[in-house]
């Protein structure tokens, strides 16, 4: 059980120096003490909720986009769907899960991998088709053949609008996923919630917690940004 | 595979789903082996359409086409597509891939070795006037026609008899346009391969072909020969129409004064033009200068003959 599970632990006014006593803007010192059984934890379960959420996501609507693109009478459908998913709000959908797999990460899960679908079947679609038509007619007049069309044009045409999704919902759900402290002690939005739960919420652990979330979400946003130019070294050349 | 193949439309016949019109009606065509053979006619004639019919691209409905004697239905169409070379108006490179990697482009399907594909690329970007440093450039940063020369050497990468081409100086402006179409009839007397070539512009159509193929609104053929005769002889009128008032002049366009018997120089005659020019432009010469003779010269100043101005009925 982590420690957090354990209780309330914190803030504890009676100690700690008088920035903590007194719930200044912000106390270093209560951020170097609370790492190891606070943020530190935290953090990790943010990432961990994370990269399940979006791994889970991105394979599921990769598929599906295949699909899509594949069969082009699915396209609605799926849309609809996803597009469902996505007005019901996070709280409401976590409340409508509870009863079906409890008080559980799984819960969580399934909530967070629902929104990242909605944000990347529509992006993985579109980026399939970004191939210009004259494009595809040269390849297929040139002999090749589907499976070598989609592999060798369409996908990695496709790359900057995949990553552009991808951005989104990573982004998304580091945000979204600090909500999933209302059925799990677990990821960033816990100590958050503790601090508010308090008569005077905590500021420190808020901004502390807050900024975690915060910096974690640019840090994925500037690595995929790095990933794409990677992937795709042509969208960086124009005409000289 | 190389050289050039010779082409049969066999009263080929298209109809497309929901039209009462046929887009190609019995359509038969011989293309000698090595011929440069255009397909002109005026929009929505379906001459596209019979050029999409050699690569599959579009299925026909009756009659066969017969590549070297060979129907294309006899291969798939992948491995067809692959022997034949393909160059469409706008082009169509892989934005992502160098151009390098999309001259190798068939190659690498037909699984050339890696050497064998750089050499090959190399040659064909010479070939098409680039210079080596574009291979690694990619399609966005070249200019229209450029890429359109890169088209090109991609359509030739693994030497196939038959090129295709779409209306492949379409969307290029004139200047580019008029170089490119020398550099292709440049390159055709280099490579000798059979070429199907499809434009509605007149003037392409005359200036490029070996032999001309107008197709009518309908899909069928209206005149098949080569331009000197059909301006001298359009078939009917619909020909006549569509070839301009101007044909004369155009047929005088097309010769050169080497071709025409001189008369031995007299003194009357003052100005010398190169024997290199047109007989249209000798008569316009003439005109300007308001002489009724030229002397005609060859590259060395000599002096080979005098070109009447009453000559040119003789011509026409």
């Amino acid at each position: 059980m982590s420690p957090l599970a354990a209780g309330p632990i914190i803030p504890n006014f009676g100690h700690g120096n008088s920035c903590v006593t007194g719930d200044h803007i912000f106390c270093w010192s209560w951020v170097r003490d609370h790492w190891n059984d606070t943020l530190g934890p935290a953090l990790v379960q943010h990432v961990e909720l994370t990269a399940i959420a979006v791994g889970i996501g991105f394979a599921l609507a990769f598929t599906l986009a295949l699909l899509a693109h594949r069969f082009a009478r699915l396209e609605h459908p799926f849309g609809v769907f996803s597009a469902l998913l996505y007005t019901i709000p996070s709280i409401a959908l976590f409340q409508l899960l509870v009863p079906l797999t409890g008080l559980s990460w799984t819960t969580v899960e399934i909530a967070l991998v629902a929104y990242t679908l909605v944000i990347l079947f529509p992006n993985f679609v579109a980026g399939l088709r970004s191939a210009p038509a004259e494009v595809l007619e040269a390849a297929r007049g040139m002999g090749l053949t589907r499976r070598q069309i989609l592999l060798r044009v369409e996908l990695p045409l496709a790359v900057p609008a995949i990553i552009g999704g991808l951005r989104i919902a990573v982004v998304s759900t580091i945000s979204i996923g600090t909500i999933a402290a209302f059925l799990l002690p677990k990821g960033l939005g816990y100590p958050i919630f503790v601090a508010l739960g308090n008569p005077t919420p905590f500021k420190t652990e808020i901004y502390s917690a807050g900024g975690l979330a915060v910096g974690f979400a640019l840090a994925c946003d500037a690595g995929l940004v790095g990933v794409r130019r990677m992937l795709s070294p042509w969208t960086r050349r124009g005409r000289t | 595979m190389s050289g050039a193949a010779r082409i049969e439309f066999d009263h080929v016949t298209k109809r497309y789903e929901g039209r009462m019109e046929a887009a190609v009606r019995e359509l038969s065509l011989d293309i000698p082996a090595g011929c440069f053979c255009v397909l002109v006619g005026p929009s929505g004639g379906g001459k596209s359409t019979a050029l999409k019919m050699v690569n599959r691209l579009v299925p026909f409905d009756s009659g066969d086409i017969r590549i070297d004697g060979r129907s294309v239905r006899d291969l798939s169409p992948v491995e067809l597509r692959r022997g034949i070379g393909y160059v469409i108006q706008n082009v169509g490179l892989f934005p992502h891939m160098t151009v390098a990697d999309n001259v190798g482009t068939v190659p690498r399907l037909l699984g050339w070795s890696k050497s064998r594909i750089g050499t090959r690329t190399a040659e064909l970007l010479e070939l098409v006037g680039l210079e080596a440093e574009y291979a690694r450039r990619y399609p966005a940063e070249l200019s229209g026609g450029q890429r359109q020369r890169v088209g090109l050497a991609r359509a030739l990468a693994a030497d196939p008899p038959l090129l295709l081409m779409d209306e492949p100086f379409g969307a290029l402006d004139p200047i580019t346009r008029v170089r490119l179409q020398t550099e292709l009839r440049r390159l055709h007397r280099e490579v000798a391969k059979t070429v199907i070539f499809v434009t509605h512009d007149v003037d392409e159509a005359i200036s490029m072909g070996d032999r001309i193929a107008i197709v009518r609104e309908g899909g069928t053929l209206a005149q098949y020969d080569t331009p000197d005769a059909i301006l001298a002889h359009p078939a009917d009128d619909f020909v006549a129409q569509f070839i301009g008032e101007d044909r004369a002049l155009r047929r005088l366009a097309m010769h050169t004064l080497a071709d025409v018997p001189l008369e031995t120089v007299s003194r009357q005659s003052r100005e010398t033009v190169s024997s290199r020019i047109s007989v249209r432009t000798a008569v316009s010469h003439m005109l300007e200068s308001g002489s009724d003779s030229v002397i005609v010269v060859d590259d060395d100043g000599q002096a080979l003959g005098v070109f009447r101005l009453d000559q040119v009925e003789e011509l026409l």
